[in-house]
C-alpha cells in the first residue's frame, strides 16, 4: 500500500493546521481522551443546545492522523444533533475496524472518508478513533447535563426529590 | 573490518528478509535485537536433544538438562565476572529483576521515612517498582537531575544522599537518549556513604564489557534479548552478602529445601529466588549469545558501534529540521531524535514503507520526554549488525517522510 494514502492531502492540511483548536469557553460538555500506548492526548469540547452541537472543538497533542481526524470531526459536527454525531462516530469507527461489505450501501462519510486508508495500517487506527471516542465521552456526560438542566427549568424550584427521580429515568 | 560486518550479519537469518518490499534496515536493536542462527539452533537443540525438567530428576535426559543450564549460569557469571554463580539468579527480564530486587530487598531493608534514589533517565521499569516500594513502607522517592544534554547532574551529587537512602538505583545507559553514565565513580560515590547500589544494565550489557567485581556495585541486571538470546529471560546480579539476608521473592518449587504445613526451609543461593520451573530452554540460548558476543570480542564491536554511532549522528544532523535529544560526549549506539514538528508516529509509519524498523514514541520513559517538552522522539539504535547502507536508508526515508509532509502542501499553497 502507498503511503501516500494513508496520508491524503487533507489529512496533511488538517494535520498540520488543525480546525477548531482551542478550548471553548462556553461549553456545554467536555471530556478528555489519552492514548497510553503512545501518549496522544486530546480534549473535545461541545456547545450544545436543544441536543444540537452549535460548537466543536478540541486540544491536545497527537500525530497528523489524530489531529487531522479530532480536526475534521469538529467540522463534521456542527448542526448535528447527538444522536446523529454518536451515530456518525459509530459509523466512521466501524469504517476503520469492520471488514467491507460487498454491495452495501453506507452512507457516505464525506470528507471523513479521507481516513480510509488507515484501515491499512492497524497499528495508526487508535490515531484515528481517539477523538471520536472521547466525542462519545462528551456527549454521553452531555445528555445527562442536559437532561439534568432541562428538567430543573420545569419543575418547580425545591421540588430536588422529584426532579432526582426524574433525572435517574432520563439516564436509563 | 567491512568483511567481518558481512559474517556477522549472515549470522542472523531474519535480516535477509524485506520489508515493504525494500531492504530490512532494523534499527530498533534498544528494544530488543535479533537473534544469530546458533541461538536459534541451540533452541531448536534443546527441545529436539535435551528437553527435561532440571534439577529434579535422576534420569539422564534431566541431568543433561540441568547441566547445560548450570553451565549457563557460568557462562553468565564469566561474562559479568561475579565471584560466584550462586550470586547470578535468572528472572524473566530486567524489569523482573528490578522488581525483585524491590520487593525483597525492599521488604527487608527499607522502613517508613527511608529513601530510594533513582534518576532523571531511567526506564519506567527503573522507576515504578521503586514507587511502589516507597507507596508500601511509607519511603521517599528522590531524583538525581539531568541537563538539557541529557547528562545526569553529578558535581555535587552527595547532595541526594542521606543516612536515609537505602539505594541508588540508576541506569547504566539511558535507552531513550543513548547516554552512558560514569557509574564506577558514582558506585564509589554512593559507597563512600554506604549507600549501595543497582545498576539497570539492560541497554549497556551488550555494548560494553561489565565487570561487577571491578565496579563494586550491588546489583546489575540485563535481558537476554537485548543482548541477542532469547526473550523471556534475564539475569539479576546481586552481592551475596545482600541476597542471603533478603527474603524469597516468590514460593514455589525450586526455592526449599523442605517443605512442611508448619514450616518451609529455604534453598540456597541462587535457587531462592527461582520458585517454579525457569525458562531452561531460553537460559541456554542466552548462554549461546554471550558465547557470541564473547567470539565477537568488544574491541571490534565497541569500535563497530562507535563508528556507526557517530556516522549516522554526522549523516542525520545534515539533514535540515532534525533535532537530535541527548547529545552526551559518552553514548551508546541510540538515537533520539524530532524531524521538524512531524509526530514521530508519523515518521515511523513513513519509514516502515521504507524498510526502516526504528522505535517512536516515549519509549517507556515518559519523565524524560516530559523534561524535553516533548509527545516523544524517534529512535534509532544500532546493533552489532547494522551498516553504513541501513543508515543511509534511515536518511532517504526521512527525506521521504518530508516529502509526505511538505510536498503535499507545496502542491496546496498552490
Amino acid at each position: 500500500m502507498n503511503i501516500e494514502e494513508l496520508y491524503q492531502e487533507l489529512i496533511i492540511d488538517h494535520g498540520s493546521s488543525p480546525r477548531n483548536c482551542c478550548a471553548l469557553a462556553n461549553a456545554t460538555g467536555s471530556a478528555e481522551g489519552f492514548n497510553p500506548l503512545c501518549g496522544d492526548k486530546v480534549k473535545v469540547y461541545l456547545k450544545i443546545q436543544n441536543s444540537t452541537i452549535e460548537q466543536a472543538s478540541f486540544t491536545g497533542n497527537g500525530c497528523a492522523i489524530s489531529t487531522a481526524s479530532a480536526s475534521l470531526m469538529t467540522e463534521a459536527l456542527l448542526g448535528k444533533t447527538t444522536t446523529e454525531a454518536l451515530s456518525l462516530a459509530t459509523h466512521f469507527k466501524n469504517n476503520l475496524t469492520q471488514p467491507v461489505q460487498a454491495g452495501s450501501e453506507a452512507p457516505s462519510l464525506g470528507k471523513l472518508e479521507a481516513f480510509s486508508g488507515v484501515r491499512e495500517f492497524p497499528a495508526r487506527v487508535k490515531c484515528a478513533t481517539l477523538a471520536w471516542h472521547t466525542l462519545q465521552a462528551a456527549i454521553k456526560h452531555e445528555t445527562t447535563v442536559v437532561c439534568t438542566e432541562n428538567i430543573r427549568v420545569e419543575l418547580e424550584p425545591g421540588n430536588s426529590e422529584n426532579a432526582e427521580e426524574i433525572q435517574q429515568e432520563e439516564v436509563i | 573490518m567491512q568483511n567481518k560486518l558481512t559474517l556477522v550479519r549472515n549470522q542472523f537469518p531474519i535480516l535477509r528478509q524485506t520489508a515493504h518490499g525494500k531492504c530490512l534496515a532494523y534499527l530498533d536493536s534498544a528494544a530488543t535485537t535479533q537473534k544469530p542462527q546458533c541461538v536459534i539452533d541451540s533452541l531448536n537443540y534443546y527441545y529436539s536433544t535435551t528437553n527435561a525438567n532440571i534439577h529434579r530428576g535422576v534420569y539422564q535426559l534431566s541431568e543433561t538438562a540441568t547441566a547445560a543450564f548450570e553451565k549457563s549460569r557460568h557462562t553468565v557469571q564469566r561474562f559479568i565476572n561475579a565471584k560466584s554463580a550462586a550470586e547470578c539468579i535468572f528472572v524473566k527480564s530486567s524489569t523482573e529483576a528490578i522488581n525483585l530486587v524491590a520487593q525483597s530487598y525492599g521488604a527487608r531493608f527499607v522502613q517508613t521515612g527511608d529513601e530510594i534514589l533513582i534518576s532523571a533517565m531511567e526506564h519506567h521499569s527503573n522507576i515504578v517498582p521503586w514507587q511502589m516500594l516507597c507507596e508500601r513502607q511509607g519511603a521517599i522517592l528522590k531524583v538525581i537531575p539531568m541537563n538539557d544534554r541529557g547528562e545526569l547532574i553529578l558535581d555535587n551529587i552527595e547532595q541526594y544522599f542521606s543516612t536515609k537512602t537505602k539505594l541508588l538505583a540508576i541506569t547504566h545507559a539511558s535507552n531513550a537518549l543513548g547516554t552512558i553514565n560514569p557509574i564506577a565513580d558514582i558506585i564509589k560515590r554512593a559507597h563512600a556513604h554506604n549507600i549501595p547500589v543497582l545498576v539497570d544494565g539492560a541497554q549497556s550489557a551488550a555494548h560494553m564489557p561489565i565487570d561487577v567485581q571491578a565496579l563494586d556495585c550491588d546489583f546489575f541486571c540485563f535481558s537476554s534479548h537485548k543482548i541477542y538470546g532469547p526473550t523471556g529471560v534475564g539475569v539479576l546480579y546481586g552481592k551475596a552478602k545482600w541476597l542471603e539476608q533478603m527474603p524469597p521473592y516468590q514460593g514455589g518449587g525450586e526455592m526449599i529445601l523442605q517443605v512442611s504445613f508448619e514450616k518451609t526451609t529455604y534453598n540456597e543461593l541462587p535457587y531462592k529466588f527461582e520458585a517454579g520451573t525457569p525458562a531452561i530452554a531460553e537460559v541456554i540460548g542466552l548462554g549461546r549469545a554471550l558465547e557470541f558476543v564473547t567470539e565477537l570480542g568488544w574491541d571490534w564491536i565497541s569500535q563497530h558501534e562507535t563508528e556507526l554511532l557517530h556516522y549516522a549522528t554526522e549523516k542525520l544532523a545534515l539533514i535540515p529540521g532534525i533535532k537530535i535529544i541527548g547529545t552526551a560526549p559518552e553514548k551508546v549506539g541510540v538515537i533520539s531524535f524530532t524531524l521538524d514538528n512531524i509526530h514521530p508516529h508519523d515518521i515511523g509509519s513513513i519509514v516502515d514503507q521504507e524498510g526502516v524498523a526504528i522505535r517512536t514514541g516515549h519509549h517507556c520513559a515518559m519523565p524524560v520526554m516530559d523534561f524535553f517538552k516533548l509527545p516523544g522522539t524517534a529512535r534509532a539504535s544500532i546493533g552489532i549488525y547494522n551498516t553504513p547502507e541501513d543508515i543511509d536508508q534511515l536518511v532517504q526515508s526521512l527525506e521521504r517522510v518530508k516529502q509526505v509532509f511538505y510536498g503535499k502542501r507545496k502542491v496546496q499553497a498552490v
